[in-house]
């Protein structure tokens, strides 16, 4: 890592910070904590730092409130880290503008994949990349181009609008309702088997094994995310 | 953004939107009363002082005492605002000071006169629009107010009180507001009005004597109650359907059917039921029972109640309403109940009768101005002119003794003007005998007095007119004395019956009143349907002396819910009467059209939601439980019975609801608390066994951290089952369900569980081409983890489980098939009951609710789940069937 990001805790219990902050600190990342909503923004406008990690459930105020008030005032990713784990929240959580949701308890190995992938969306959002790799397929957003080890593949419009959608977030759940408007328009935002169709068809053309698939990853009722690099 | 889409069971808006309206606004109760002096302020007074001693803030606004020392000693306990002196008109008024109760806020002030007009100079030109703006800020209000102010029913009050009130208050102000009637019976009244009790403006005080007299009062009485039953069951169902149901009622044309006794009124009535649908307006069926009415004999009775039981049976209301004549009832009644639309039969008088009398129809057209008249021409003129009365059984020659009364008057006048002839002329003496024919008139009737005015005129013939001793008569004059006399006679009894006549319909009016006025007191007190049982069968058994039961349908038939006398028990026949009255909503039994051998006559109690209970009538004597012309007063209390019945059961429904949702907000709340409260601890055990791992401590064994991640991953999975059980056994169980790719659901399962099936190989044979299924996802996904868990835990140690889906005739299934020890045969569905755990299987580990939940989770989404042994080697086959309703046939062609 020849630049150490900093991340910033939000979570109003001690032991969960205290390890989240090793595990970060020892993958090199620099770590500031919050234990409350008002610290946290205090801390966002102090320490500027890269990802967020906030946990919904905070002594004086609801996470999703916080949510969009991050957004408007940081370029940070925002994961949220919670217990809460029903559909609709993580639904609401992203549609509001999070970048992931982790459902405790985690698996630390997951949590640290997911901040890779954070930071990953950051530095191509700076310019770096055009083109965004999973497992074997290139996706060239530039010249609107699939290829599988080096072959290009043939995509309808609408496989290829989709597939787009998901690269431009690359490790982002897309939720339905935003892939439904996007690709089809905000009309047909409850037609989520249309998705389910254009996904099986895509799966066919780009997945190693469609029974398993390992790139267009589904969350289960939320949407989906592109397994981008090799993570 | 500051909503919480989390908050469960969060209400609609409209639930907001109209208790928003309702919430900022403050209340009104006003106490109506039919007249002054029936005592409102002092209830006003008695309320406003219960809710004093309360702890609420109360102060007096306006009260009129009129100087009366209880009234003022009532108000003596509040604080009272000082009243406003305005300048008005060169005279100095005191007005509430609208301004100083705004500024001291109370809770309830009380503001005696609702319908009182400002002096000029105040804020608004009326009281009520002071009130109105009391009520905005927040502020609620006691009011008084008698009915012949309400702005509707002014000008029917002025019609038969002759005295108009120019002081009159918007129908609209009533109609939120809670009312309150103060009822005295008029008698009473008078009393009071006599004793100096009712203050009475001196400039009024002659209008008022023939106001209070006790017919009008009677009427006032009646609308006064009226009135208020209409306001309380009219908001009182409004709110009950906008909270339990959808939809209210539409406002606009209503009809008006007159019935008779005449036979073509059953073609009337269905032709009112016709144009009724065509308008899909309410319709009522009247009979006006003028004093002619009270000499029917049986037929004519009977063909009346027919009519009304007909137009009851097709969905009207009906009423018997008592009147002078038809064009008055008539009248009255299509003002007082805002009818559209008449509807009448062609007369079947004969042309001279109307000449002499005016036809009904012309009266009405020309003095009911906007109402449509409808007038049915009789279908069967010759069968009506055949079933026409033969005149009815007139009442009989009369009493003998008030013959006698006559005779005797007459001799004593006779004897009177014999010994005074010295000293009067005769034509003084002819004066004196109309005190006899006058008396027997209007104590008597016409034949009475008509047989004292020929005996008077023989007597004066032959006592006093020269020649005096024979009943020759020899001058002309003499003539028109005895034509006087007999003139005298009919014109003073006709009057005098008639005075008689109307006093009689008065009385039966304020009685019937008084039985249904008290009767729907009785039924606002009661909370349960067992008290209304009660109630209903005591009150329909002493108005009628009859015999009553009443039954109400439960699960099992029709169960006895109320008796008078109480030990009645219902034979066979009886029942089945009962039974078929609550099934077609028609009577049934005794003096009805079916099952006539029954002792008993069943009337059903309909309501918007069906025939909620019947009632049953007999008598010992063994003629028909009701006669026809009651029939209305019963089919009136019936109504009353059924919206009480009505009422109970919307209140019970919205308790249960509320109760549920408490119920339910409780539990999510509980559970949300739990798994927060169970999964931190998890979170942090999990991670720090990570970070042991990672620092890859000298002398730790990686077994030891293995089984630490192993078994707290184990407890997390319990904890997530025994939450999902609670849910499943709560019934709790909410789905969203969305068209679902099994290859997704098998995908992100598989991958779940991969670490307890470390050591068993999956095997996916779910073909891409299968249809997308409509189901939970997170259901879903927990109903395969728990199978594949289970899958694991029974299969052989390295033995591969395999996922396979296959589409049959009519429906898909989803199958988990393992190689193990399989199921006991015989009992292979026992393993989804909670707790069930395979013999011999407690070395396994596991709550025993995984499977449990598969299936509360499955049936919840209109799934099944069916196990069984494997047919071709050891082990045991766990499917999800998906009925052909939830499969979604999408093609595979891409949606554009």
């Amino acid at each position: 890592m020849s630049q150490s990001f900093k991340l910033l805790i939000v979570d109003d219990e001690p032991h969960i910070r205290r390890l989240i902050r090793t595990t970060l600190t020892r993958a090199g990342y620099a770590v500031v904590e919050a234990e409350t909503a008002r610290e946290a923004m205090e801390a966002l406008r102090r320490d500027k730092p890269d990802v967020i990690l906030l946990d919904l459930g905070l002594p004086d105020r609801d996470g999703l409130e916080l949510v969009p008030l991050i957004k408007q005032s940081s370029t940070a990713t925002l994961i949220v880290v919670s217990a809460r784990g029903a559909t609709e929240q993580k639904v609401t959580a992203l549609d509001l503008g999070a970048d992931d949701y982790v459902t405790k308890p985690f698996d630390t190995d997951e949590l640290l994949a997911r901040v890779r992938s954070g930071l990953r969306r950051q530095v191509q959002a700076a310019g770096a990349s055009e083109v965004v790799r999973a497992g074997d397929v290139e996706i060239d957003l530039v010249n609107r181009q699939v290829r599988r080890r080096g072959a290009e593949i043939h995509l309808t419009p609408k496989e290829y609008a989709f597939l787009a959608e998901l690269a431009k977030h690359p490790g982002r759940v897309i939720t339905h309702p935003h892939i439904l408007k996007t690709v089809w328009g905000s009309s047909m935002a409850h037609h989520v088997e249309y998705v389910r169709v254009v996904v099986r068809n895509l799966r066919q053309k780009i997945e190693a094994d469609p029974a398993r698939p390992a790139l267009v990853v589904n969350e289960l009722g939320v949407g989906y995310r592109l397994k981008a690099g090799d993570g | 953004m500051t909503s919480r889409p989390t908050e469960p069971d969060r209400p609609p808006p409209e639930a907001f939107l109209r208790a928003a309206a309702q919430e900022g606004r403050g209340r009104l109760k006003v106490f109506l009363g039919a007249a002054p002096g029936v005592g409102k302020t002092y209830e006003m007074l008695l309320d406003g002082a219960a809710r004093l001693k309360a702890g609420i803030d109360v102060v007096v606004g306006v009260v009129e005492t009129h100087g009366r020392n209880e009234t003022e000693a009532l108000v003596a306990p509040f604080e009272v605002i000082a009243r406003r002196p305005v300048e008005g008109r060169g005279r100095a008024f005191d007005e509430m000071d609208l301004d100083a109760v705004l500024a001291r806020r109370p809770q309830l002030v009380l503001v005696d006169e609702l319908a009182h007009s400002n002096a000029p100079g105040s804020r608004h030109p009326k009281r009520y629009q002071d009130v109105e703006e009391l009520l905005d800020a927040g502020i609620d209000v006691y009011s008084t107010i008698n009915i012949q102010h309400l702005e509707s029913l002014n000008d029917i009050v002025a019609s038969f009180t002759r005295v108009r009130v120019r002081e009159t208050v918007p129908d609209r102000i009533l109609e939120n507001a809670e009312l309150q009637v103060v009822d005295i019976p008029p008698d009473e009244l008078i009393d009071r009005l006599k004793e100096g009790k009712v203050y009475v403006p001196a400039e009024a005080s002659r209008a008022l004597t023939h106001f209070f007299s006790k017919s009008n009062l009677s009427a006032l009485r009646e609308m006064a109650l009226r009135r208020a039953a209409q306001a309380v069951d009219a908001q009182m169902l409004d709110y009950l359907r906008g909270q339990a149901l959808a939809g209210s009622f539409a406002a606009g044309e209503r009809l008006l059917v007159a019935v008779s006794e005449l036979p073509g009124s059953l073609e009337l009535v269905r032709a009112a039921k016709r144009q009724a649908d065509a308008l899909k307006a309410p319709w009522t069926a009247v009979h006006i029972e003028t004093p002619r009415a009270r000499e029917f004999g049986e037929a004519e009775r009977a063909r009346v109640g027919e009519a009304l039981r007909l137009a009851a049976e097709l969905g009207a209301t009906t009423a018997s309403i008592p009147a002078a004549t038809v064009f008055e009832g008539l009248r009255a009644y299509v003002e007082d109940a805002r009818v559209t639309q008449l509807i009448i039969g062609k007369s079947a008088r004969s042309r001279w009768f109307e000449l002499r009398h005016g036809s009904v129809v012309d009266n009405l057209v020309r003095s009911i101005g906007d109402v449509v008249v409808h007038v049915i021409p009789a279908h069967d003129d010759r069968a009506a002119a055949a079933a026409r009365p033969a005149r009815p059984a007139r009442a009989p020659w009369g009493r003998r003794r008030d013959y006698a009364w006559a005779i005797a008057m007459v001799v004593v006048v006779t004897l009177l003007g014999l010994s005074l002839a010295r000293f009067l002329n005769l034509a003084n003496v002819a004066l004196l005998y109309l005190v006899p024919v006058m008396a027997a008139a209007s104590l008597f009737g016409l034949r009475q007095g008509i047989a004292a005015g020929l005996l008077s005129s023989l007597a004066y013939n032959f006592f006093f007119l020269p020649p005096t001793g024979s009943l020759t008569i020899s001058n002309p004059e003499n003539v028109v004395t005895l034509l006087v006399l007999l003139s005298v006679a009919v014109v003073t009894s006709q009057l005098a019956a008639r005075v008689r006549a109307q006093a009689d319909l008065a009385t039966r009016g304020a009685r019937q009143n008084a039985a249904l006025a008290g009767f729907s007191r009785h039924l606002t007190g009661l909370s349960t349907a067992d008290e209304v049982a009660r109630v209903v069968c005591g009150e329909v058994a002493r108005l009628f002396d009859a015999r009553t039961v009443l039954l109400m349908p439960e699960d099992d038939g029709l169960v006895l819910r109320g008796a008078f006398p109480p030990e009645d028990r219902l034979g066979q026949i009886e029942l089945a009467a009962a039974q078929w009255a609550i099934d077609k909503g028609q009577p049934a039994g005794r003096g009805s059209q079916t099952l006539t051998a029954a002792d008993w006559l069943f009337q059903p109690l309909h309501t918007g939601r069906g025939n909620l209970a019947v009632l049953g009538l007999a008598r010992d004597d063994g003629r028909d439980p009701v006669r026809a012309d009651r029939m209305p007063l019963l089919m009136s209390l019936l109504d009353q019975t059924a919206l009480a019945l009505e009422r109970m059961l919307l209140d019970g429904e919205m308790r249960q609801v509320s109760q549920l949702k408490e119920r339910d907000r409780l539990r999510s709340a509980l559970l949300s608390s739990v798994s927060h409260d169970l999964r931190t601890p998890l979170t942090t055990i999990l991670a720090s066994a990570a970070q042991i791992r990672a620092a890859r401590c000298e002398g730790l064994d990686p077994a030891l951290v293995d089984g630490l991640e192993v078994e707290a991953q184990r407890l997390n999975r319990f904890v997530a089952n025994l939450l999902d059980m609670a849910r499943v056994e709560a019934g709790a169980v909410r789905v969203a369900a969305e068209p679902i790719d099994l290859t997704d659901a098998v995908a992100s399962a598989v991958h779940d569980v991969r670490r307890s099936l470390a050591d068993h190989p999956i095997t996916l044979e779910v073909a891409p081409n299968m249809p997308l299924v409509r189901a939970d996802p997170q259901l879903f996904h927990h109903c395969l983890i728990n199978l594949l868990d289970n899958a694991g835990k029974y299969a052989d140690p390295g033995t591969p489980i395999i996922v396979r889906a296959e589409r049959r005739a009519g429906q898909l299934t989803l199958a988990i098939l393992d190689e193990g020890i399989g199921l006991p045969p015989g009992r292979e569905n026992d393993v989804f009951d909670t707790f069930a755990r395979i013999e011999g299987s407690d070395r396994k580990g596991g709550t025993g609710l995984g499977l449990a939940i598969v299936k509360g989770f499955a049936e919840a989404m209109g799934l099944s789940v069916r196990a069984s042994n494997r047919t071709d080697r050891r082990g045991a086959c766990f499917a999800i069937g998906v009925p052909e309703a939830l499969i979604l046939r999408a093609s595979d062609e891409e949606p554009r």
